[in-house]
């Protein structure tokens, strides 16, 4: 009986399945892949997405098919108790393992840092970030608390709004910080998500590209309306923000000279016991 | 060591006692007792010590943290010296002669005390874990429930959080010890070659440390139950109710069991393997719990330490993560996830053992990649030190070295590929069977595969900006720990039970289990990862409605996959109880050492301390000599 060659006949069909899927994968699923095309931000990450989802589909597949593949070959024949090949080790496979999954791996960290330095990726990047987006920029707080997100415009008077929006294709510096507890302030639909800490100054850029409303979250949990804490943002043109903000501006006017004046963070006493 | 024990079977039989001094003897029903004194005093000198006027926020709420803190120490004390632990050292200072052992000679009785037998610790872990895995899953049940409905319907949202609390608390505390509290405890001395652990008295204390944790956790239910989930993140930990300080000593004891145990498995595995069991022939079992062992007593102190802080926040106001008084949040963030990034390798590190030990065992082919798969567990030990920080893509804090993060993220999937490679390379023209365990082993492949891949998405800093904090990473995280530690968990139940009870599983019901369990585990958590996608929160009880479908989907998989461990349940009770057949002395036809002494295993484990002269794995036929790379089979084997 010739001796099949297993090795052979896994690799190939390893690779067949491997170069219809892949494309297939980023094809069909890459346009559809979260969080869609909101902001530049957004943009980036459905590439990232589909970058990542592309090198993981033949991964995937090597151990899945692989797995079969053993469980369905090499089988003990029922009721035998035959003995496999008493082989301890492979040194040549084991080095091309390690030098093709090093290699991945650096690639993908490289592939990432290069991805975040360049914009930030709408991640919260902490009080002095260290990629800052030329050009002017819109200055916006978002403040935290149980269980509301608030938003400060310190261009326009430091008036304090109950709902966001924020102007097309304008360059937008997000302030996050929270009042009371940890919190996270996530605009689904632009790519933006980034933890609001009481006295800290989260800073996150987002550019949005084009007027839609989008979703307001908070990520992390905050205590019993932490699923609740939930808005729709709207990005609308240059002419109805500036209209938009007017009208805030005249709306809570008042409100606005009770405040404390606008500072990057606020310290009001913490709450030892809320209910 | 041995040497200095008494031999307890040398000496006659002591007569039984009455009833009446049997029951004032120390054992659970005095452990009880004095557990339920201690609490109360604890709580009469925690009111008499915290009434003065600079607790105000105390009397206005009507709420004492010093006063359940001190009850819940007080009572654990009183629970251990209810159960016998002051008894040695007590003696020792008063220079009368200590017993060595403890209850090693008693009938069923020794189950239910503080017993030095590791066999007996082993068992009385896995029914004990067994009991709060049950716990944490009904809870996993009343979370799916409620989340059938988009908004808060069933459960009051404040109960939802305190179950959401509960149910990862539970798992991440007490699961910790799933592999090493009942498996590593009973088949670590035997697979060395040891008579018994290096420090046993130690070793009951554990498995008592974490019963008592259990039930403090439990008990926040009477305290109006913990916000935070199971991460504790201040200051929400500052600013709950009472039921916050059950978490808080729940988790410390879990530290300290959790502690105590890595040092006493590092201890026994360094000094007491036998003659000829060198580095190289040990079970890679054994690797994998020195691996876990190191983790546990580098890990654990710092979580001691974080929640001890939280606790003095919480009662002398002390401001470490207080922000208005000069604290900080992210101090408490990067002190947890220090812990607790290692922690869940803690959780993965013994399924790779499992793994590895069984597949030699069900391929009957030597392990594949020895040297590779211990420097896998060593690498993945060293590295998860260095990765903590990915926990807080987002967070802001140290923003600059995201990048450092990133690559140390990813760089740990280099040695847990190598633990894939040994699994593929063992695989390779195999005489696979496929009873239980081996299936669980396979399952683990897949889970792990999943749980790895979904964790390149986020680890990848711009990716994880969409998938963090969503159900994105709940998918993850119940791929490689639920995927990863329950499955190789119930692997292990399946291959060594019939070892310590000497009695078998049906096979059908076992069959029945894994495979009702293997779809509705990836019936559940798969819709998971597009649930997050799409932008649901976790620990959310409110949801998008657009969403409802998928999470009822995903609710009746889960009821199907707690079906499954009832099934699990209904197999346990049945085999080990009411039919109780009798396994065959070696069943797997294994050849590693615990499966080649008698069952039941006899106290002292071995008449003479064996010399060992291979590794476990010397299955196979030898290759005929080819060339150096091997792989061929030889004609005999081609049926």
């Amino acid at each position: 009986m010739a001796e099949t060659n297993h090795a052979r006949r896994f690799t190939i069909l390893w690779v067949v399945a491997s170069l219809i899927a892949t494309p297939l994968v980023i094809v069909l699923l890459g346009p559809i892949l979260p969080p869609g095309k909101g902001s530049e931000q957004a943009a980036g990450h459905v590439t990232d997405n589909t970058v990542l989802l592309g090198m993981a589909t033949p991964v995937l597949l090597l151990v899945v098919l692989y797995l079969l593949y053993a469980v369905i070959v090499f089988r003990q024949p029922k009721g035998g108790v035959l003995e496999g090949p008493a082989v301890r080790g492979n040194q040549r496979i084991q080095t091309v393992w390690i030098v093709v999954t090093s290699l991945l791996v650096l690639a993908l960290a490289a592939y990432g840092t290069v991805r975040l330095e360049e914009d930030g990726s709408g991640s919260g990047g902490g009080p002095s970030p260290v990629a800052v987006p030329g050009g002017k920029k819109l200055q916006v707080q978002v403040i935290a608390q149980q269980w509301e997100f608030t938003y400060r415009f310190p261009e326009y008077g430091g008036v304090e709004v109950p709902h966001l929006e924020l102007p097309v294709n304008q360059m937008v510096e997000l302030h996050v910080t929270s009042l009371d507890v940890i919190h996270s302030f996530w605009a689904y639909q632009l790519g933006v998500k980034a933890d609001a800490n009481p006295n800290i100054d989260n800073i996150v850029f987002v550019k949005p590209t084009r007027e839609q409303t989008f979703e307001l979250r908070c990520s992390e949990l905050c205590g019993i309306w932490h699923g609740a804490m939930f808005d729709h943002g709207h990005v609308v043109s240059r002419a109805a923000f500036d209209a938009w903000i007017a009208e805030q501006q005249a709306t809570y006017a008042a409100a606005t000279k009770a405040l404390p004046p606008y500072s990057k963070t606020y310290l009001p006493e913490p709450t030892r016991r809320a209910e | 060591m041995s040497t200095t024990t008494i031999d307890s079977h040398s000496q006659p039989a002591p007569a039984r006692r009455p009833l009446l001094r049997r029951l004032i003897g120390f054992n659970l029903l005095s452990a009880v007792v004095l557990g339920v004194g201690g609490y109360y005093l604890g709580w009469f000198i925690g009111h008499q010590v915290s009434t003065g006027k600079s607790f105000e926020f105390i009397s206005a709420t009507d709420e004492n943290d010093v006063a359940l803190l001190l009850a819940y120490l007080f009572g654990v004390a009183g629970f251990l010296i209810g159960l016998g632990f002051a008894n040695y050292p007590v003696s020792r200072l008063l220079g009368k002669p200590a017993s060595l052992r403890e209850k090693e000679d008693e009938g069923i009785g020794r189950y239910f005390g503080l017993c030095t037998d590791h066999k007996v610790v082993g068992m009385q872990y896995m029914v004990g874990i067994g009991l709060f895995f049950f716990i944490a899953g009904l809870n996993a049940m009343l979370i799916r429930t409620e989340l059938l409905h988009s908004t808060p319907t069933t459960i009051a949202p404040n109960q939802y959080l305190s179950l959401v609390g509960m149910h990862g608390a539970m798992m991440m505390g007490v699961m910790t010890s799933a592999v090493l509290g009942p498996f590593a405890n009973y088949f670590v001395p035997i697979m060395i070659g040891a008579r018994r652990m290096a420090f046993p008295r130690v070793e009951a204390l554990t498995f008592w440390l974490l019963m008592a944790a259990g039930f403090i956790l439990v008990s926040t239910i009477f305290f109006g139950g913990f916000p935070t989930g199971w991460t504790g993140y201040e200051p929400l930990n500052d600013q709950a109710v009472m039921g916050m300080d059950s978490y808080i000593c729940f988790f410390a004891l879990v530290g300290l069991s959790m502690t105590l145990l890595g040092l006493n498995m590092i201890a026994t595995i360094i000094t007491m393997r036998a003659p000829g069991l060198t580095w190289s022939r040990l079970p890679i079992f054994v690797w994998s719990v020195l691996a876990t062992s190191v983790l546990m007593v580098l890990a654990a102190p710092m979580l001691i330490a974080t929640l001890a802080m939280a606790a003095l926040d919480r009662t002398i106001n002390t401001t470490f993560f207080v922000p208005a008084g000069g604290g900080s949040s992210y101090l408490f963030e990067n002190l947890f996830w220090f812990f607790g990034h290692p922690e869940v390798y803690i959780l993965a590190l013994p399924g790779f053992g499992i793994v590895l030990e069984l597949l030699p065992v069900f391929t009957r082919k030597p392990l594949w990649g020895y040297r590779l798969a211990v420097s896998g567990m060593l690498g993945v030990t060293l590295l998860s030190f260095f990765v903590w920080q990915h926990h807080l893509f987002v967070s802001g804090i140290n923003a600059d070295l995201r990048p450092f993060y990133m690559l140390s993220t990813e760089i740990i999937s280099i040695p847990t590929g190598f633990i894939f490679l040994c699994v593929m390379g063992t695989l390779w023209k195999a005489r696979s069977s496929f009873s239980v365990p081996m299936l669980f082993c396979l399952a683990w492949a897949f889970n792990f595969l999943i749980g790895g891949l979904s964790g390149v998405f986020l680890s990848d800093t711009p990716s994880d900006t969409d998938t963090h904090g969503s159900f994105f990473v709940m998918a993850h995280f119940h791929y490689t720990i639920m995927g990863g530690l329950i499955f190789t968990f119930f692997a292990a139940i399946y291959y060594w039970v019939p070892k310590m009870t000497g009695l078998r599983f049906n096979e059908l019901l076992a069959k029945w289990h894994f495979w009702l369990m293997f779809v509705a585990f990836n019936s559940t958590f798969m819709p998971l990862f597009v649930l997050g996608m799409k932008g649901m929160p976790r620990r959310v009880s409110s949801y998008a409605p657009n969403l409802h479908g998928l999470n009822v989907w995903v609710s009746i998989s889960a009821f199907v996959l707690g079906v499954s461990m009832l099934i699990f349940l209904v197999n346990a009770v049945y085999s080990m109880l009411v039919a109780r057949l009798p396994a065959a002395a070696n069943p797997w036809r294994s050849k590693s050492l615990e499966w080649q002494v008698p069952t039941p295993v006899p106290v002292n484990n071995f008449e003479q301390i064996p010399v060992i002269d291979s590794d476990p794995y010397d299955y196979g036929t030898p290759l005929p000599a080819r060339g150096p790379t091997g792989g061929a089979e030889p004609a005999a084997a081609g049926v």
